[in-house]
């Protein structure tokens, strides 16, 4: 059973995302993004990390595809002239990514692959968690623990980031005339 | 039987380098934009399954701060595509060759 929702997911995940570098229209791709995030989600789901299925549906399907929607349509790209990409492009594209997919082939498969590891059993509740050692476990209460004890310092500074990217984009969308400068404040009309 | 870790492995890089194909193959900055997210992804699928099959939280906790940084950073990004649309009605990366030659 977990073998055939592996396979399904896998599959929907990577065809939709195939399907995002191929689709003509931005918004198509688009939906097909949150069809793959949802996808990559339910993999997660597969392996026990419950938290993380919620936070990828809830930020990348939600809030960060929402965003790029929301651009492409302000931005109407598809009414400008849609440039075909030249014959070296889609020879280097495909034979790049040909190559990454027969080289991971390789290592995966291969005749030299690391041997698979057992599926570890989990342990319900971090009571022999560490500071230095936190074993996996489902609840999302080892999420915490981990923030608060061996990660505190990143998460801290993950916290600064977000303040500083709100206070860069309030910045970046301030409006800028053509020759770069702010432009005037508008003057009231006299009466 | 169950899934090995090397499946999961596999689709992993699948995406990245669907990602990476979509990268080079698009001219839309949107577009180019959304596959780079693929490959954030992707990224992502890999750091959990060897969180799982190591039987440690750190993997987990390193897709948890990737997904922070990730939000972020398309905000940003996003910010920066709306900004130089403004400026020059486009977002087709030909026509954005000022820094050629």
């Amino acid at each position: 059973m977990a073998d055939f929702l592996f396979f399904l997911f896998s599959a929907l995940t990577v065809l939709s995302a195939f399907l995002v570098t191929v689709s003509r229209n931005a918004v198509n791709g688009a939906m097909f993004m949150i069809l793959s995030f949802v996808g990559m989600a339910c993999l997660f789901l597969l392996l026990e990390a419950y938290f993380l299925a919620a936070l990828q549906v809830l930020v990348y399907a939600g809030a960060v595809m929402v965003l790029f929607l929301f651009i492409v349509m302000l931005l109407d790209a598809d009414k400008a002239r849609s440039v075909r990409p030249d014959r070296l492009t889609i020879v280097a594209a495909t034979v790049g990514g040909l190559m990454l997919i027969s080289g991971l082939a390789y290592v995966t498969f291969g005749p030299s692959a690391a041997p698979s590891t057992e599926l570890p059993a989990i342990t319900e509740m971090p009571q022999n968690a560490t500071a230095e050692n936190i074993p996996f476990t489902t609840a999302s209460r080892s999420f915490g623990y981990g923030l608060f004890t061996k990660y505190m310092l990143p998460f801290q500074v993950t916290g600064f980031l977000l303040l500083i990217a709100m206070i860069g984009v309030i910045v970046l969308s301030k409006k800028i005339d053509a020759s770069g400068d702010e432009p005037a404040k508008q003057k009231v009309a006299k009466s | 039987m169950t899934v090995s870790l090397n499946a999961y492995l596999f689709v992993s890089g699948l995406l990245f380098a669907i990602g990476f194909f979509g990268v080079i193959l698009r001219r839309n900055t949107l577009v180019i934009y959304m596959c780079l997210e693929l490959m954030l992804n992707a990224v992502n699928l890999a750091l959990v399954a060897f969180s799982r099959y190591h039987n440690s939280m750190d993997g987990n906790l390193f897709v948890f701060f990737i997904i922070a940084v990730a939000a972020a950073e398309v905000a940003v990004g996003l910010a920066i595509i709306v900004a130089l649309y403004r400026k020059r009605q486009t977002v087709m990366v030909e026509e954005l060759a000022e820094l050629r030659n």
